[in-house]
């Protein structure tokens, strides 16, 4: 089975990821992603720039609308995903716990549609 | 009963609750088998308490009250379900002696009855510590779920469908007799110490997977021995978990920095609980033994002494881990093992038995990378040593942990 994390951060953990590049808690997940390649979980991953960089598009009634910033008015912003092979809810649960993003913000687990996978819609 | 306040009425309201849960559904539910109607009519009676007992003052005897009014709950709901047939037992106890323990004290204590059913073979091994902590404790799903990193969703149904299954499963309220006893006994003492969570108190760097449920565990060891007083493994359990809840103020520094074991100041550590865990490591070795819990005390024992001598008997440890390996060598153990050998004899014999585990059982296991790291950083392997600190790293929960595995690493 597929598991999606999608990590949240905080506008203070985006501002100090932005500004601070050789920040130590880099290391921390780059120990992560090590982690998950040697456990052989791992599938694919990657980080999100700032949420004020996003820009929202809806087309209704064959009208464009966008709009500046991201799609959900939330404080925490998804700020990157991880996606991961494994065989239970429950292991997915034990890695998300792992996860760097989860002792700074919030990681969710959501796993992936079965069946878009079937269809390959994906690609 | 004049002069009860709300106040006070609350507090023994949540005192007789939290003493008495355990052997109210204990003994509502040894004949019908059926702990989740024993929990409903509880609660039913614990609400019925905090509207009454405000006014009326609490109860003589709350046990008492609690009980008859749960049975009453009981009684309507099996009314309300007449097309449902109740079962046999469930009936005769509804007839039988409902009212006459209104106002006696004495119900026999049936918890141990339960511990057994919780810990039974034919449930799932992972529920075996929630059931517990539900049935005996009274503690919510939602905190039980959080403690066991479940979503509450899931954990909710494990528990539902493992109550049913020992309501329609046949399942005996019994204490099991000789051979049956010491395996049954050890599945019970394992989903105890799987509450306490903390398993790893003696590395560097180690993740210590708290659940936040010590006092939880410790109070059912407690319970277990007033029920088993003469059982070696009983009191060597309640040893182990109160020697590492001894070390609870010792283990963070300033910021809340890590400190691993060896690092700690003895002075932090809780003297009445070392000598409480002392007593019954004592205990346990005029009813029998060494079995595993008595070994694992008796390695906290040695690290503990080390506030007294100021130096710590590796080779003792090494001992003990060894007796603990014939048992069965879990992976846990065998790193145990490494490390303490390390201690004792150099990091190159310690490192031997890391390499000896199966590479694929440590993919996930974070002490293994821990202690590996530590080895092979004192043998001067730097390259190993980073990528070990890293697999360590990656695999800690405690923000803390990493730090400090951070730094080591350099």
């Amino acid at each position: 089975m597929q598991f999606a994390l999608l990590i949240y951060h905080s506008p203070e953990e985006f501002s100090r990821r932005k500004n601070d590049y050789n920040d130590p808690h880099l290391g921390v997940w780059r120990a992560y992603y090590k982690a998950l390649v040697e456990a052989g979980v791992y599938v694919g991953a990657d980080a999100l720039e700032v949420p004020e960089t996003g820009t929202t598009v809806r087309v209704k009634e064959g009208k464009r609308h966008v709009q500046d910033g991201p799609y959900a008015d939330t404080k925490e912003q998804l700020a990157g995903f991880i996606i991961l092979e494994l065989p239970s809810a429950d292991a997915a649960l034990e890695w998300a716990a792992r996860c760097p993003g989860a002792s700074i913000g919030a990681v969710e687990v959501r796993p992936l549609a079965p069946e878009a996978k079937r269809r390959g819609f994906t690609g | 009963m004049k002069g009860v306040n709300q106040e006070d009425t609350h507090r023994a309201i949540e005192r007789v609750a939290r003493e008495s849960y355990g052997r109210l559904v204990a003994y509502l539910s040894v004949h019908t088998h059926d702990l989740a109607a024993a929990e409903d009519a509880l609660s039913d009676a614990l609400l019925a308490a905090l509207t009454v007992w405000p006014g009326s003052g609490v109860p003589q005897s709350p046990e008492a009250w609690l009980l008859t009014t749960a049975r009453h709950s009981l009684i309507d709901a099996v009314r309300h379900q007449r097309v449902v047939s109740a079962s046999e037992p469930t009936l005769q106890l509804l007839k039988g002696s409902s009212m006459e323990t209104t106002f006696s004290t004495e119900f026999p204590d049936e918890r141990l009855k339960l511990l057994f059913v919780c810990a039974h073979s034919a449930i799932d091994p992972r529920v075996h510590t929630p059931l517990m902590l539900q049935t005996v404790l009274g503690l919510d799903a939602a905190r039980i779920a959080g403690a066991f990193l479940i979503s509450p969703k899931t954990m909710g149904q494990r528990l539902v469908r493992a109550k049913t299954k020992i309501r329609d499963g046949g399942i005996q309220f019994e204490i099991p007799d000789q051979p049956d006893l010491p395996p049954r006994l050890d599945a019970v003492l394992e989903a105890i110490y799987a509450a306490f969570g903390i398993g790893w108190d003696d590395m560097v760097g180690v993740d210590q997977r708290g659940r936040d449920l010590a006092e939880e565990a410790i109070w059912l060891a407690r319970v277990l021995l007033q029920l088993m007083p003469n059982e070696a493994e009983v009191c060597g359990l309640l040893a182990l978990m109160l020697h590492c809840e001894a070390r609870r103020g010792a283990r963070r520094g300033r910021d809340d920095r890590y400190v691993p074991l060896s690092e700690q100041d003895p002075k932090l550590w809780s003297p009445s609980l070392i000598e409480e865990a002392e007593r019954y490591l004592a205990e346990a070795s005029k009813y029998g033994g060494p079995g595993r819990f008595q070994l694992e005390a008796a390695i906290q024992s040695v690290h503990a002494e080390r506030g007294r001598s100021g130096r710590i008997e590796w080779t003792a440890i090494v001992r003990f881990y060894e007796q603990l390996n014939r048992i069965s060598p879990t992976i846990g153990r065998r790193t145990g093992y490494a490390a303490a050998l390390a201690e004792a004899n150099g990091p190159e014999r310690g490192l031997a038995v890391l390499d000896a585990i199966d590479q694929d059982a440590v993919s996930a296991y974070q002490p293994y990378w821990a202690v590996r790291a530590h080895l092979l950083q004192l043998l001067g392997k730097g390259p190993e040593a980073q990528h070990a600190y890293d697999r360590a790293i990656g695999l800690a929960e405690d923000p803390a942990v990493r730090q400090f595995l951070l730094q080591k690493r350099g």
